[in-house]
C-alpha cells in the first residue's frame, strides 16, 4: 500500500512525459496490493488478465459515444487498468443479433458501462426496448441512485442526500401488453414476492453497510391492494430483520409532493420500477438535472453503469456541449466495484475540484462549458 | 404585467366585466335544452332559484373544512343549500357510497372532503373516492396550478393546467394473484376514453386562450398503452390546428417540472402520471391546502382538493389551511354559474393569502383556520353589500 502510493506520489510530480514509462511499475505495484473488501454477497472474481480488467462498453445513442471517449481519455491518462471492449448496438435495425452480442459479451466481462440505446417509436411494437432486454436477461435486479447536492451547482434545494433503490426487472416494465379487443389495451403490470423481497433485502443491506438510519417504501396500496400490497408487506417483512434501521411507508403522490418541497427528510427510499423512474428523476433534477447523476445497476453476477436517468441526449449529441459529470462519476463508480477505489477517489475528487471551479462550474454546465473544456480541466486537476 | 400574471389575476377581474344577472333571471335563463357531447351543463336552480349541492365531508379535515364552506357561503347570502351526506369509510357495506352517489345523480353537482381507503380492509373493498369517480363517468380530473401571490415559493410564475383522465388507466382496481405471490395487475387504456380525455383537454385550452398542450405518456416502454393515448391525443390535435402538440415522457417531465415549471401550459395524461404531476404542480406552488381540483364528468361535477389529502394527522386541531377547499368552492359557483359570488370570495381569499401573519402552518406560519376563514369574512365584508349581518 505504501509502495503503491510513492509511486503515484512520485508521479504526480513527474513530469507527464514519463507516465507512460513508469505506467508499467505503477500497474505491478498496484496489483498485488489491491485490497479486497469483505463483502456479505457473493462476488464473482473479477476478469483480470496480467492485472488489468477488462470491461464491455456500450456506447449507445446520442452523447452516448463522446461521453464514453471522454471516459476513455481519462482512464489512459490516470493509468487505470481497465481495458474496454467496446460493443456498438444499433438501434434502428429490428433483429436482436446486436443486443445478444452485447450481452454474451457482458456475461463473458461480468461489468458494463453504457450509454442509452434509443427506443425508437417508429419500429413495431414487438420491438422491445433494448435497455429493458438487458436489465431482465442479466437480471440486474437493483437500480441504485444516489443523489447528493455538489458543492458548485446551485440549486433550490441544499443539502440533498438520498438513495434511490429501484426495483429494475419487473412491475411496469414487463412489456407485457395484448389488446384483446379493439380499441381496449391491457397494460400488465406483475409484482412478485421473490423479487420484492429481493430488492427490499438489498435496500436494507445497503442502508445498513452505508450507515443509514431509515428506509422509506414508495408504493400506491390503497389504489393497487394486491400489487403494491404486496410490495409493502413484503418490504415490512424484511424491515423486521433490521431492527436498527426504520422503516416507512409513503404514497408516491405524497413522497413526489415532499420531495419538491422539503427533500432533505429523505434517506433511503425502496420501491418498484415506475415509481422509482419518476422518483429518480424528479431527485436528479432537484440536485441539478440529468448531466450529473450517476446510476447503477447490480445483479447477483453483474453490474453495469449508466447515467441515472437514462437520457440519450440526441438533441445536444455531437456538438460537445453536453455534461461528462454523469458518465464520469458512472466510471467511479465502475472502478469502485472492481475494487480500484484509490483511482475512483482520484478521479471523483479531480471531478468534483472542476465543479467548484469558476469557469466550469459557476454557468449553466451543460450549456456553456464545453465537453473538452471541462476534460482538459480534468486532467489538470489529476496531476 | 406579463401574459402570464394576468391569466393568474384574471379570476379575480372577470367580475368586473361579465354581467351579473340577479338571482330570478338565473331560472329563466337557465331551461337550455342542447347539449353538446361532452360539455357539463350545470342543472337549473329550481326551487326559489336556490340550488340544492350535495356535500360529502369525508374524513380527517374534511368535516371541519366543509363546515367553513357552509359558514362562508350564508355569510356571502350565496344562493345553495348543501345536502350533507355522511359516507362512513370504516364500513365494508357499499350502502353510504351509493346514497351519496344517488344524491349526486340527483342534485348534479357535489362538495367533497376525501374519504380514507383504510388499508387494513380486504382487497375487496375499493377506495370509495375511486368508486365515485368512475360511477359517476367523471372523466376529467382538472387542476389549475397558478403561483398564488403572497406565497413564498422556489419557483415564480407557474400557470399549468393539469387534466388527467380520471376513471381507467391504473386504477382500474383489477388485480388477481393466479400463482401465489405473482400478482397480475391489470392497465386499462381504452381508444374511447382516450380521445374524450383528449378532446376535453383541447376544447379546455382553447376556452382558456391556452397555446400549447403537452401529453404525457411513457410510450418507449409500454408501447401499446400508452401509444394509444399518445395516438389518440395526436388525432384530436389535428383538428385543433391553432394549439401546439408535443409529447413528453413521465420521467423527463418530472425533471422539468422540478427544475423548469414555467415552460409548461396544459398537460394531458392518465391516471397515474395525472396523479404525480398534480402532486409535483402542487408541491410547486406552495402545497396541497392551496390548489383546488375539479372532476367533471357528462352529467355532473363533483369538487374538491386538488391533491385529495385526508389530512388525518391536522384533523380538528384548527391547523388546516381552508384555501384549497374554499377555492374549490368558488370553482363550484362558478359551474352554476354564479360568477359574481366565486369572483367575490376569490378576491377574499387572495388578499388573505397575502397577509403572511394569516398563513396556516403548512406554509410556514403561526395562523389558525377560523382566523383566515375571519379574515376572508372581514375582506367580503369591507368589499361591498352582500353580506348578511348576524
Amino acid at each position: 500500500m505504501a509502495a503503491h502510493s510513492a509511486v503515484l506520489s512520485a508521479s504526480k510530480i513527474m513530469n507527464p512525459f514519463w507516465v507512460g514509462r513508469l505506467g508499467n511499475t505503477a500497474k505491478v505495484f498496484g496489483t498485488t496490493l489491491i485490497r479486497h473488501r469483505n463483502k456479505t454477497s457473493f462476488t464473482p472474481p473479477p476478469a483480470k488478465y496480467g492485472g488489468r480488467h477488462t470491461v464491455t462498453l456500450i456506447p449507445g445513442d446520442g452523447i452516448g459515444p463522446e461521453l464514453l471517449n471522454h471516459v476513455r481519455e481519462v482512464f489512459r491518462f490516470a493509468c487505470v487498468p481497465v481495458d474496454f471492449e467496446m460493443v456498438n448496438v444499433n438501434s434502428a435495425l429490428e433483429t436482436d443479433d446486436d443486443m445478444n452480442n452485447a450481452i454474451t459479451a457482458i456475461r463473458r466481462n461480468g461489468v458494463a458501462l453504457k450509454g442509452n440505446i434509443e427506443t425508437k417509436h417508429t419500429l413495431p411494437a414487438s420491438v422491445k426496448s433494448r435497455n429493458n432486454v438487458l436489465r431482465t436477461s442479466l437480471d440486474l435486479y437493483a437500480n441504485v441512485m444516489h443523489c447528493q447536492s455538489l458543492p458548485g451547482v446551485q440549486t433550490r434545494h441544499k443539502n440533498i442526500d438520498i438513495m434511490i433503490i429501484r426495483e429494475n426487472t419487473e412491475g411496469e416494465y414487463s412489456s407485457l401488453e395484448h389488446e384483446s379487443v379493439s380499441g381496449v389495451v391491457e397494460s400488465l403490470k406483475i409484482i412478485t414476492r421473490n423479487n420484492s423481497i429481493r430488492i427490499a433485502d438489498y435496500a436494507f443491506k445497503l442502508a445498513r453497510e452505508r450507515g443509514r438510519r431509515r428506509v422509506t417504501a414508495v408504493h400506491k396500496a390503497n389504489i393497487m391492494k394486491l400489487a403494491d400490497g404486496l410490495f409493502l408487506q413484503c418490504c415490512r417483512e424484511v424491515a423486521s430483520g433490521y431492527p436498527d434501521i426504520t422503516f416507512d411507508s409513503m404514497i408516491v403522490d405524497n413522497t413526489t409532493m415532499q420531495l419538491v418541497s422539503k427533500p432533505q427528510q429523505f434517506d433511503v427510499m425502496v420501491m418498484p420500477n415506475l415509481y422509482g423512474n419518476v422518483v429518480s428523476n424528479v431527485c436528479a433534477g432537484l440536485v441539478g438535472g440529468p448531466g450529473l447523476v450517476p446510476g447503477a445497476n447490480y445483479g447477483r453476477d453483474y453490474a453495469v453503469f449508466e447515467t441515472a436517468t437514462r437520457n440519450t441526449g440526441k438533441s445536444i449529441a455531437e456538438k460537445n456541449i453536453a455534461n461528462p459529470t454523469a458518465m464520469l462519476l458512472a466510471s467511479c463508480l465502475m472502478l469502485d466495484h472492481l475494487n480500484l477505489n484509490d483511482y475512483a477517489s482520484l478521479i471523483r475528487n479531480a471531478v468534483l475540484t472542476t465543479m467548484n471551479e469558476t469557469r466550469a462550474g459557476a454557468t449553466m454546465l451543460h450549456k456553456v462549458s464545453s465537453c473538452h473544456q471541462n476534460g482538459y480541466f480534468l486532467t489538470t486537476d489529476l496531476w | 404585467m406579463t401574459t402570464r400574471s394576468m391569466r393568474a389575476l384574471s379570476g379575480t377581474l372577470k367580475p368586473l366585466f361579465s354581467p351579473r344577472s340577479p338571482q330570478r333571471y338565473v331560472v329563466a335563463a337557465c331551461h337550455q335544452t342542447h347539449k353538446s357531447t361532452y360539455t357539463t351543463i350545470a342543472p337549473p336552480a329550481r326551487y326559489g332559484g336556490r340550488h340544492t349541492v350535495t356535500l360529502i365531508p369525508g374524513d380527517g379535515i374534511g368535516p371541519e373544512l366543509a363546515k367553513h364552506v357552509c359558514e362562508l357561503f350564508r355569510f356571502c347570502c350565496v344562493p345553495v343549500d348543501f345536502e350533507v351526506v355522511n359516507v362512513d369509510s370504516t364500513k365494508t357495506s357499499e350502502d353510504d357510497i351509493n346514497n351519496a352517489i344517488m344524491a349526486i345523480r340527483r342534485n348534479g353537482v357535489a362538495l367533497k372532503g376525501n374519504i380514507e381507503t383504510n388499508h387494513n380492509l380486504p382487497p375487496s373493498y375499493k377506495s370509495r373516492n375511486s368508486l365515485l369517480r368512475t360511477t359517476l363517468d367523471l372523466y376529467a380530473s382538472v387542476m389549475h396550478t397558478q403561483s398564488l401571490p403572497g406565497v413564498r415559493t422556489h419557483h415564480r410564475n407557474i400557470d399549468i393546467i393539469t387534466i388527467r383522465e380520471n376513471t381507467e388507466g391504473e386504477y382500474s382496481s383489477l388485480e388477481h394473484e393466479n400463482v401465489p405471490g405473482v400478482v397480475e395487475c391489470l392497465k386499462i387504456i381504452t381508444r374511447t376514453k382516450s380521445l374524450r380525455i383528449a378532446d376535453y383537454a383541447f376544447r379546455t385550452a382553447r376556452e382558456k386562450g391556452r397555446r400549447r398542450v403537452t401529453a404525457i405518456h411513457k410510450a418507449n416502454i409500454m408501447k401499446l398503452g400508452d401509444g394509444l393515448f399518445l395516438e389518440c391525443c395526436k388525432e384530436v390535435a389535428s383538428g385543433y390546428p391553432e394549439i401546439t402538440f408535443d409529447s413528453m415522457i413521465i420521467d423527463n417531465t418530472t425533471m422539468q417540472l422540478v427544475s423548469k415549471p414555467q415552460q409548461f401550459d396544459v398537460m394531458v395524461m392518465p391516471n397515474l402520471y395525472g396523479n404525480v404531476v398534480s402532486n409535483v404542480c402542487a408541491g410547486l406552488v406552495g402545497g396541497p391546502g392551496l390548489v383546488p381540483g375539479a372532476n367533471y364528468g357528462e352529467n355532473y361535477a363533483v369538487f374538491e382538493t386538488g391533491t385529495r389529502n385526508t389530512g388525518k394527522s391536522i384533523a380538528n386541531r384548527n391547523t388546516a389551511n381552508p384555501t384549497a377547499m374554499l377555492l374549490a368552492s368558488c370553482l363550484l359557483l362558478d359551474h352554476l354559474k354564479l360568477h359574481g359570488y366565486a369572483s367575490m370570495i376569490r378576491k377574499a381569499i387572495l388578499s388573505t393569502i397575502t397577509d403572511s401573519q394569516l398563513h396556516t402552518a403548512d406554509l410556514g406560519g403561526k395562523g389558525s383556520t377560523s382566523e383566515m376563514v375571519q379574515s376572508i369574512m372581514n375582506a367580503i365584508q369591507s368589499s361591498g353589500p352582500r353580506t348578511q349581518r348576524h
